[in-house]
């Protein structure tokens, strides 16, 4: 049956999903089957909206895998791929051993303070992420904050190196993303009925027996959640490794940055762009599914 | 206690000056701040009791549980289990099991895993683990329902994984903090008498928590009655219903008439009551220490008085009055009958013959009346 309303409720995201996903993703798709050229915009064929039904066809003539083919040729492509799902898996994995703890310290604390904790986390969204990345250049460089500490302490008798090597990177993403971890952990946590640790504990477990049996698996949907939401972003991530990483940090982020700015070669930049969408959509897909079944399970 | 209990078993070790009790509280205090929850109180329990803390809501039984259970530390005072103080032993080492009033189930785990996770823990080779598993699954009636999770069950079906599971161990000691109260009346009857065949199969000594009167005389076979951290009476069933020690216990469990007044004469074994001008004394029962001239109360149970449309001749006790109010229970009539004073008497009837016609109705004359035993004096 017709419904206008229930009509409009479906049309509002799928509307936005068509505008602000479909439609820039086919222009980009579009790009990166065309060719470099010195133009504006500086690929050919472009599309002559007067031409009518010979333009169009003239305009998928022009099209070709080309860009593709010389991404498989390249290896610093797959290279540059390969680099970027590993640094993202290494940050989830550090994302994860950092955050669980601030998760589990925020549940366990009491409840007064529990929304003073929470805008706690929240907090550093509210400034310019980019302002936060450049002072970790402060702290980390040779002769930044974190350097002069560990000197003035006697820790150490050399600066150490850490800006510009892939360890600036992980701090840097670990830092930025941390949110996204706690965030779902926490909410799976707070969750947790504290009388199953102590049936638990009744029934014979030590108290990290305990842990390990039930507040672990009981907050494994919070643990996935966390760790698609900091995988997906950090493996397309390009600020944080081109302010902290060196010549060496190689992320897919940066080559796309480099193939339309320092080349202009938009085409193949734009094939850098699907391939990358491509790998993604694997885990995002898995995403989705483990949150539809963590809803039906509430149920 | 005046009288003994009308106890039909043998199994009264409570009585015997030999026998050694397997939990014993030697003045237990239990303080959170200023708040004083436990409140000095020495408590024996013998073993394969089945035993029954009683009182309203905030009284400190939950307490007195997990301080069993080893989750609260007496403030102090000790608690001995078989002789030995168990104040230095945590409570995955303690061999007392618990069954929550949550339940506390393991949601991500199935029935089966729920009762095997305290037998994984413990010395049991794995090779018998699965056999005691269905063992106890079957003792609940649950044996077809091993690979189910607990949401995919009824909440009766829950409490008896729930019981399952604390008992796989064969704890020396089960304690059940309200198991029944999230179970609708008739589950929880019916529930009720399994307890208690799973107890006597087992021979597990049980204390139960409940602010349910009637479940704790049902399954009980001795009752604590608790208020404000402190026992009050612990007898069997019998005895506190018959010969509650206090207006407090004689209030709280079942229905009672309670009448202030005076006593105005004392002999060895009788009292006579004045309790309002104009209308006859009590003639009751004396209890030990009465005095003449003390405040007293006088409290007899609803079934225990007669309702008459004549003046019976032959009562100890017999008071006219008018009749107020009449509550039809199927099984029996409360008759409400007010007294010359305002005083109201409830008087419970068995409805023997299916009514007709009832023999007194609203605003009637009526004389309630009773024996002299009947009913109790209380000083306090
Ligand atoms: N951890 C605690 N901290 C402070 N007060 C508590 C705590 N546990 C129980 N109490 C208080 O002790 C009293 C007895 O509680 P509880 O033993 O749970 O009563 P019951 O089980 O008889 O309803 C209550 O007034 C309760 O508020
Ligand atoms: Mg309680």
């Amino acid at each position: 049956m017709f419904n206008p309303r229930r009509l409009f409720l479906i049309l509002v995201p799928y509307s936005w999903l068509f505008f602000l996903f479909l439609v820039p993703f086919g222009i980009v798709l579009k790009i990166s089957l065309s060719d470099a050229a010195l133009s504006i915009p500086p690929y050919t064929p472009q599309f002559d909206p007067e031409g009518g039904w010979a333009a169009i066809r003239e305009l998928f003539s022009g099209f070709d895998l080309e860009n593709f083919i010389w991404l498989s040729e390249d290896n610093l492509y797959w290279k540059a791929y390969l680099s970027s799902v590993w640094i993202a898996l290494v940050s989830v994995l550090l994302t994860l051993l950092v955050g669980y703890p601030i998760a589990y310290a925020m549940a366990r604390s009491s409840e007064e303070w529990r929304p003073t904790l929470l805008m706690l986390v929240i907090l550093p969204f509210w400034t310019s992420f980019l302002i936060r990345v450049y002072a970790w250049i402060g702290i980390l460089g040779s002769n930044g904050y974190l350097n002069q500490l560990l000197l003035w302490s006697g820790v150490i008798d050399e600066p150490l190196v850490i800006l510009n090597t892939n360890w600036a990177v992980y701090i840097g993403i670990v830092y930025t993303y941390l949110p996204f971890m706690v965030l779902p952990i926490y909410a799976t946590l707070e969750k947790l009925d504290g009388d199953l640790l102590e049936a638990a504990e009744d029934l014979g477990c030590s108290r990290f027996q305990a842990f390990w049996l039930v507040t672990v698996p009981l907050s494994r949907p919070g643990i996935i959640a966390g760790c698609f939401l900091v995988f997906i972003p950090v493996v397309g991530e390009f600020v944080i490794p081109s302010l902290l990483g060196g010549s060496k940090t190689l992320m897919i982020g940066k080559i796309l940055w480099d193939e339309f700015f320092s080349n202009r070669d938009w085409p193949v930049a734009s094939a850098v762009a699907v391939v990358l969408l491509l790998i993604l959509i694997i885990p995002i897909i898995l995403f989705q599914r483990q949150q539809q079944r963590a809803q039906e399970a509430e149920q | 206690m005046n009288l003994p209990a009308e106890q039909t078993g043998d199994f009264i070790p409570w009585e015997d000056a030999d026998a050694k009790p397997i939990i014993r509280f030697q003045g237990v205090t239990k303080k959170f701040g200023d708040f004083t929850a436990i409140d000095n109180l020495s408590l024996d329990i013998y073993e394969r009791e089945f035993f029954a803390l009683l009182g309203p809501s905030g009284c400190g039984k939950t307490t007195l549980m997990r301080m069993l259970a080893g989750f609260e530390t007496p403030t102090s005072g000790e608690i001995m289990l078989d002789g030995q103080n168990i104040a230095p032993v945590p409570p995955n080492k303690r061999p007392v099991n618990m069954m929550f009033q949550s339940y506390a189930l393991f949601p991500h785990l199935t029935l089966a895993d729920n009762i095997a996770f305290g037998l994984k823990r413990s010395d049991m080779p794995k090779s018998e683990i699965a056999g005691r598993v269905d063992e106890m699954l079957s003792l609940v009636q649950l044996s077809k329902f091993g690979s189910r999770k607990p949401h995919q069950i009824s909440g009766g079906q829950r409490q008896r994984v729930a019981l399952a599971r604390a008992l796989a161990k064969s704890p020396k000691l089960l304690l059940l903090d309200e198991p029944l109260a999230a179970l609708d009346k008739k589950l929880r009857e019916e529930t009720q008498f399994e307890l208690m065949d799973i107890q006597e199969k087992l021979g597990t000594t049980f204390v139960i928590v409940t602010h349910d009167q009637e479940e704790a005389m049902t399954v009980a076979s001795r009752v604590a009655v608790m208020d404000h951290g402190q026992l009050v009476q612990v007898a069997t069933p019998e005895q506190i219903y018959e010969f509650p020690n206090s207006r407090y216990v004689a209030d709280f469990i079942g229905d009672v008439n309670l009448i202030e007044g005076a006593a105005k004469s004392v002999t060895k074994d009788a009292a006579v009551i004045s309790w309002a001008e104009g209308l006859p004394d009590i003639n009751a029962a004396a209890p030990e220490g009465l005095a003449k001239g003390d405040n007293c109360c006088f409290a007899i149970r609803p079934e225990k008085v007669s309702i008459s449309a004549e003046k019976p001749t032959d009562a100890a006790n017999a008071l006219p009055g008018k009749v107020l109010d009449i509550g039809y229970l199927g099984n029996m009539s409360t008759y409400h009958v007010e007294l010359g004073n305002g005083q109201i008497i409830k008087a419970q009837v068995a409805n023997q013959r299916r009514l007709s016609r009832r023999a007194y109705t609203w605003d009637d004359q009526v004389w309630v009346s009773f024996t002299a035993t009947a009913g109790l004096v209380l000083s306090a």
